[in-house]
Parts: C-alpha cells; structure tokens; sequence
C-alpha cells in the first residue's frame, strides 16, 4: 500500500496584490482593506475592465501594491477624476479609495456631488479618525475628546466642531444605491467588509448610483498604541460612534 | 460650411467636428455659452460627454480623470474659474496628460468684472500652479481662430502629451464674426500605450501620477519635462507680422487688441508714420528671435495690451535693450480705441522716449 502526501493550499496571495513590501505600518488596517479589493477584483477577473482611483493620504501608494490601472488624484478630488474616467469608460469598472481627510475634509464637495450625481462607481472609504499621512492631525471624523496634534487636549465640539458621519450623509442622497459601514478588525468583519466590496464592484454593471463602502480602521502608531490596544480602542470607541452595518441597501425587488 | 457665430460657440462647434470625447466644465460669465452650445449639440451629433460639473475645481479634476484614459478632453473657464484650476493644471503638466483648457478672460484682480482682459497672461505662460511647468498657449485674434485653434491645440496636446491653453477674452468670446468649419472628424477610438483603460495580462499597469516621491526621480521628471518644453520652442513657435517690412515702429500685442492696433497702424500710415503690428499667436513658446530680428531696422517698440503691462516683459527680453520699448495699457475690462493707441504712440516719439 503506497502512501501519498496530500497538500492542501489552504491561503494564496491573490494576483493583483503585487508581492512588495507595503510602506504602511505594523497593524494598520490598509494592507488588509486592499487585498480584499484585489481579492474581489481578481475573483470576478475583471483586472482588465478596472480603473483605481488613488488618493491623497497614506494610501496615496496604493497603485503600487495593486497591479492594476491607477491615476493617482490631487488630495480631495478622486471621486471627481474617477467621474471622469467612468464617464468616458462607462463599460469599465472604476473605484477610489480615500481616507477621511481626503474624502470628508477637503473633498466633501467632490464626494457628494459625485455620489448626488450617482455616478456608477464604488468609493471606498477608510476611517481612522486621524491623518496618518502627515502625523497625526484633527481629522473630520475624529472623536470628541480624541487627542491629535492639533487638538492636543482633545477635540473639543464647541472649538473644532463635531466629528462628520458622512456615509449616513451621502445614504440620504437619491444617487446613491449601497451605502454600508464595515471593519476589518476581525476575521468575520473582513469577510463583511469583502462581500461588501464585491457587491460595490458588481452594482456597477447595473447602472444604478454610486456604491460607497466605509471602513472604520485604526491607526497605531498615531493613536499611540500596539495594533492589539488600537483594535480594541476601535471596538469600544470609533464603532460606537460608527456603527457597524448596511446604511442604504438596494430595493429587493431591483436588487 | 461658413457660419456667423459667437467666439464662444465657434469653439464649441469646433470640438464637437474635432472629435472631442468629453467636456467637463462650469458655468461663469463671459464663456457660459460653451456649456450651454455642447448642451444643445454635442451629445447627439457625436456622442461626446458634457458634463456640467460642482465647480471648476471638480471639471479641472475630471478632465485629469478622463484625459489620462487617453481621450481628446477639455474644459473652459474665464478667470476666477481658470485660478481654481491651477492646482489641478499642475496635476495634469506634471503627469504628462494632453487635454485643451480655454480662458476666456474677464477683468480681475478677485472677482472683477465680465468684461473682456488680458490680465491673465503671467498666471498663463509663467505658470500659475506650483512646480516648474508649461503649457502651450495659443491666443486667437478672430472666430475664425478661436475654431481654427480647438483643432491645433488637440493636435499639440498629443504630440506632446502636455496641456495646451487657448488664452482668449470676453470680447472674442461674445462677438460674432464669419467662421468657416473644417469638416466633421471621426471620434478616435484608438487605445494610446500609456493610457488608464484596464490592465491586460500582457502589459504592466499603466499609472498616472504627478508623485515621485525620491528626490533624484523626481528631478529626472523635471529634467525631462524642460527638454520637452525645449522641443515645443523650437518646433511650434506662431506670429503674425503686419506691415512690418518697412515699419519704423512696431506694435506688439496678442488677441483680439492686435487687430485693434492694426487699425491704429493704418490710422498712423495715412498720417506718414510707418508703423507694423507684431502678433504673438503662441505665447508659449514665446516669438523672442522673431521680434529681435527687426530691431535693426526699427526705432522702437510699442506694447500693448489690456491689463498693467504683462507681456511687455517678454517683449523686452526678446529685444534685449536694443530699442526702447514702451507701454499703452488698458485695465478692469476696458478695450483701448485705435485713436488711443496711435495717440499713444505720438506721444511717446514726441516725449523722444521712442
């Protein structure tokens, strides 16, 4: 009786995240957030009908871990060059990704004119409540009472305003189809967060609005903390004020 | 197919026969017309997108969106618009995207006025965004141009994968003139090697990005853009001389006021003075050698234009001191008379500043 040894490839790195070392640091949500787009995009094998749309923001390197077509936007406008792109491509897939400074700061007139315009592109929006980039600043979507650089003392409502819910915004918008919130802190939110970008990339061929996908993440090295203390953090504070879960699901009987 | 039609529209027109893929862009006085002629036109005849962005900042970065799948694209402003453009304009010279941008210009400083100007010719040809850049600018002086231009600057920003500007002004913009069209173009639907339109399995991702975070690249960037430009002025230098064979003096100026200052050298000629009009029609690059070449012969310069003395500068490098040059300007919207031109002009060669 012969005996065979069966190996089994229970994980692969998919194709289109390039094998190179990412420049993002130890725990951060981005390196997780973009093999799940890889992961979709090299799943439905549309590498070839796809247009990313980088950012300004510690993901503005993001064409060099995804081996796809990219233009890289000046801070705040991806959804405005992603507009251009789907709209002299409309058989393609396009998508951005943006982080909160780049998306709710200085690009919130982009943002909601391209999602009230429900251009048919996925938007894909990572939330860590800070800028990561340029060291730690206020972002639009830091907490009250979170500490930054700029807010040394903690964000204070009155003083600096309060922290922006843009994707409960934008799900109010008429252009927009699929508006969710999810996290990849856990392994079952990152299987969320993948059907959640597969249904962004998939909603497209239907030509009915945007599809807007938030990841609430961490980050830290400027939260000051180990990545296992900022996931927790996370937990108990950012998704408290974010709240996990679908904002604005399609009509079933459309869907 | 001869036309009497607006400055605006005729440039409107003249993108819809060029083939132009899409047009991003935002309404402002004195160049509403462009948005609303393509509204009207465009769509059905040839298919091309028009799309009325949130603002210039939006179209500007819609245009470095479409412009890098490759695809003939354009906007137009007038001047406010045309400064919140800047930044974008500098995203799109660094990242090598060929795409039309038209300033119909308006008076300024701020908000200013919607009658016509030329006060935007540093923000135009020194660079009004960050970084060292150029774009081509072509400064029409009739309709006829304004259509003639649309076709040579999309013809311009592909060969050399850079922004072409068509400087222009609210007068031009709203006059109407006989314009004969070239004929309808066929829109391209060939796929440029370096375009954004989806990765196939035999090529490696294409990537349009202004970002070269090393320095040495980034200096090779600018090393090869400054050979670029270097290309762009030897090859498509444009000018227009007038009766400058014989002239005593020249008129420089650019646009629609060398047409104004053609008259006064008629007016000057009928009085016994001979006077010639120089007309730069690109002003990058800029006519340095050819206005240098009739410094033998002439006694001086007037420039003028419609703002406090722009191109004058440049006037006075290509001259390099060999003859007075002098300056007659009008501000804030205002369009100078041939009589005040050559009244100028008297004045300068009896003062002996001429």
């Amino acid at each position: 009786m012969s005996f065979e040894m069966v190996e089994t490839k229970v994980f692969e790195k998919t194709k289109s995240l390039l094998d190179t070392e990412m420049h993002y640091c130890p725990g951060c949500g981005h390196g997780t957030a973009h093999r799940l787009i890889a992961e979709v995009i090299d799943e439905m094998d549309i590498v070839e009908d796809t247009i990313g749309v980088a950012p300004v923001g510690c993901s503005v390197f993001a064409y060099n871990y995804l081996g796809m077509d990219f233009s890289q936007a000046a801070h705040g406008r991806a959804s405005a060059v992603a507009t251009g792109i789907k709209r002299v491509l409309p058989d393609k897939y396009v998508f951005s990704y943006q982080g909160d400074g780049d998306l709710a700061a200085i690009g919130t007139g982009e943002t909601i004119h391209t999602c009230n315009r429900g251009e048919n592109i996925l938007i894909i929006f990572i939330n860590n409540g800070i800028y990561g980039m340029t060291g730690g600043q206020m972002a639009p979507t830091t907490l009250p009472n979170m500490k930054s650089t700029t807010s040394p003392f903690g964000r204070d409502t009155k003083d600096m305003g309060y922290p922006l819910k843009i994707t409960e915004l934008i799900a109010e918008l008429p252009g927009t189809y699929y508006v969710t919130r999810q996290s990849v802190h856990k392994p079952l939110n990152v299987r969320r967060t993948k059907k959640a970008i597969q249904k962004g990339f998939e909603y497209q061929k239907l030509n009915k609005g945007t599809c807007f996908v938030e990841i609430v993440s961490n980050c830290p090295s400027n939260w000051k903390m180990t990545p296992v203390e900022s996931n927790d953090w996370m937990d108990e504070h950012m998704l408290a004020y974010y709240p996990l879960g679908d904002i604005k699901v399609p009509n079933p009987k459309e869907a | 197919m001869i036309k009497l039609m607006k400055g605006n529209e005729a440039l409107a027109e003249a993108a819809i026969r060029v083939g132009a893929d899409a047009y991003f862009g935002y309404p402002i006085t004195p160049q509403s017309e462009v948005l609303e002629y393509l509204a009207r036109e465009a769509g059905e005849r040839t298919g091309m997108v028009v799309l009325q962005a949130e603002s210039e900042v939006a179209s500007i970065n819609m245009v470095y969106g479409a412009a890098g799948t490759g695809k003939k694209v354009w906007t137009s402003s007038s001047s406010p618009g045309i400064s919140l453009m800047q930044e974008g304009i500098s995203y799109i010279a660094s990242a090598e995207l060929p795409c039309l941008i038209v300033n119909v210009q308006r008076g300024g400083p701020g908000l200013g006025t919607i009658q016509p100007a030329q006060s935007d010719y540093f923000q135009t040809v020194k660079g009004g965004g960050h970084g060292d850049y150029k774009m081509i600018v072509l400064a029409p002086a009739s309709v006829q141009e304004m259509s003639d231009f649309v076709k040579l600057s999309f013809e311009l920003a592909f060969k050399y994968r850079n922004p072409v500007m068509i400087l222009t002004d609210g007068a031009l913009g709203q006059m109407m003139e006989k314009v004969e069209f070239f004929p309808q173009q066929e829109r391209s639907t060939e796929i440029l090697e370096w375009s954004t339109v989806g990765k196939p399995d035999d090529r490696d991702a294409n990537v349009i990005t202004s970002l070269h975070i090393k320095p040495d690249k980034m200096e090779e960037i600018n090393i090869h853009l400054q050979a670029k430009y270097k290309l762009i002025e030897e090859n498509e230098i444009l000018y227009e001389e007038i009766m400058c064979e014989d002239a005593d003096y020249i008129i420089t100026a650019f646009g629609l006021v060398a047409r104004i200052c053609t008259k006064a050298a008629e007016l000057a000629r009928e009085k016994g003075l001979k006077v010639g009009v120089f007309r730069p029609i690109s002003l990058f690059p800029f006519p340095y050698e050819q206005i240098m070449s009739h410094t033998s012969r002439i006694k001086g310069i007037l420039d003028v234009e419609m703002n406090a003395g722009q191109m004058i500068e440049d006037v006075k490098l290509s001259v390099e001191g060999k003859v007075p040059v002098e300056f007659h300007g009008r501000m804030g919207g205002i369009v100078p008379s041939p009589d005040e031109i050559l009244e100028a002009l008297e004045n300068y060669i009896a003062g002996g500043k001429l």
